[in-house]
């Protein structure tokens, strides 16, 4: 674990995999929620936690090196579940690197637990782990990709929560709502939710 | 529709609602938005009587007019620019009483970039994640306006202040931004580093509230690969493939994949929102880490 300071208020704690930045995360939520930390922003991402808005980074930083850091809480809350069809145009091509069938893309989706490990490029737009194999990301973007399109991109899936330009592979679509700011919570995919595809029949 | 509103009679080239933004959801990929120049948005705000997180409108280089429905007292600051009452001249950065019906109007700034305008009561458009204001990177928040647009007002909290001048800002005629080399500076050269640090650069004119982009010496990598994506501060210096930086403002993203060489100082920000494109820019840092 090290910790790079950020400005004078920030501080960039980067770990050696993307389990362990979601274990650091739930261990810095619970030290959050009991008062002992005080931070305006805490990001997850893919390797760090961005903690910004802290009175005394280095103070922080030297304590943090003693933590022990339990792994991923198992938490025993409900799934998300987020119906899917799969007919995205990406799906041949997906296909043909994983070196399986179509209906096999969907299979393996569809089979997957999911965990929202960070969010970021959208609002509600949630980087999913769990996927058992990589798929690149398309040569070319989409200048739009429209909203619910189910996508792989890396080791991630995701559900892109309004129209916008994007290079993840689309495999499904999905009527549901990921961010409605009129809503509580806004966004249905915060880090840490586990989430499961499930197929339904293309309309 | 009630008589506390505001018509926009001439949007202008990118007026947007600001106030001071949603902090706090990052980890959503919720910006935190916001008025890019805080202090003269602060000012108008209690010119004006109100509370310093009301909303006020930003304009962009050419200012805007807007026709409120019932009287009320505005002021304009932020950007030096000519402010007019149905056509007479009105004060730049003092309480104006503004009748019902009159065209108050917001002249092209004379130097900056943006000015803020603050109506008494303020500008009462349905909050989103308890910010009013126009997020261009995520769309949250009212959309810019466009000609014709009604602002719902709130109701005037306070009296207005009794001010005879306040402070002119000086839009930099070059804009020193001091920096901390960090979080990723160990994927830039030695050379880069000397660079960013000592040679000129000018703001581009393709800098938005997303960010304020630069021309100058390209700043060379001395690692390849990719950086996984991770959580990026105001004022985060990122450095994009073109070796070109771009200081991140109040609408940048949450999370980003190119390394951040350093962070500016955040009382340096303002100055960032009102600087024009060919002002020098000059990258000066406060601390080395290492």
């Amino acid at each position: 674990m090290r910790a790079l300071p950020v400005g004078d208020r920030a501080l960039l704690i980067e770990v050696a995999t993307g389990e362990e930045a979601e274990a650091l995360h739930a261990e810095l939520l619970r030290r959050r929620a009991t008062g002992e930390l005080s931070v305006a922003e805490m990001v997850p991402a893919a390797r760090t936690v961005l903690l910004d808005g802290l009175d005394a980074p280095s103070r922080l930083a030297e304590r943090l090196a003693s933590w022990e850091i339990p792994p991923v809480p198992r938490r025993a809350e409900d799934v998300v579940e987020i119906p899917v069809r799969y007919d995205g145009p990406d799906l041949p091509d997906v296909a043909a690197h994983w070196g399986v069938d179509e209906a096999e893309v969907a299979r393996i989706h569809a089979a997957a637990e999911f965990r929202v490990a960070f969010c970021g490029f959208a609002p509600g737009f949630g980087y999913l782990t769990g996927l058992p194999r990589e798929v690149p990301r398309r040569a070319t973007p989409r200048t739009a990709v429209p909203a619910g399109s189910v996508a792989l991109a890396g080791p991630y899936t995701g559900v892109y929560p309004r129209s916008s330009p994007g290079g993840w592979q689309l495999i499904g679509t999905t009527d549901t709502v990921l961010w409605d700011h009129a809503r509580v919570p806004a966004a249905l995919l915060a880090p840490g939710t586990r989430v499961r595809f499930t197929p339904v029949a293309a309309a | 529709m009630t008589d506390r509103a505001l018509a926009v009679v001439r949007a202008g080239a990118l007026t947007t609602v600001q106030d001071q933004g949603r902090p706090g959801h990052a980890h959503l990929g919720v910006p935190r938005s916001g008025a890019l120049d805080a202090p003269a948005a602060t000012l108008v705000n209690r010119l004006v009587g109100n509370p310093t997180e009301a909303a006020v409108l930003e304009t962009t280089l050419n200012g805007c007019s807007v026709r409120p429905r019932s009287t009320v007292t505005m002021a304009v600051a932020g950007a030096p620019c000519p402010v007019t009452v149905d056509g007479r001249p009105a004060p730049w950065g003092a309480p104006v009483r503004v009748p019902g019906g009159a065209l108050l109007d917001i002249g092209a700034a004379r130097s900056g970039v943006r000015s803020y305008l603050a109506v008494s009561g303020g500008v009462a458009v349905e909050p989103v994640l308890g910010s009013r204001s126009t997020d261009l990177l995520s769309g949250l928040g009212p959309p810019p306006l466009t000609d014709g647009t009604v602002l719902p007002l709130g109701r005037p909290s306070g009296a207005h202040a009794r001010v005879d001048v306040v402070p002119h800002p000086a839009p930099p005629s070059e804009l020193v931004l001091r920096v901390t080399l960090g979080p990723r500076e160990d994927w830039f050269t030695d050379a880069a580093l000397g660079i960013l640090t000592t040679r000129p650069y000018a703001v581009s004119s393709a800098s938005n509230r997303i960010g304020l982009r630069t021309e100058g010496p390209a700043l060379e990598r001395s690692r390849a690969g990719e950086l996984p994506s991770e959580g990026m501060v105001l004022g985060a210096v990122q450095v994009p493939p073109d070796g070109r930086p771009v200081v991140f403002l109040a609408d940048h993203p949450t999370t980003g994949g190119y390394p951040v060489i350093a962070v500016v100082h955040p009382a340096d920000l303002p100055g960032a929102a009102q600087a024009t494109p060919g002002t020098p820019v000059r990258f000066v840092a406060v601390r080395h880490r290492r």
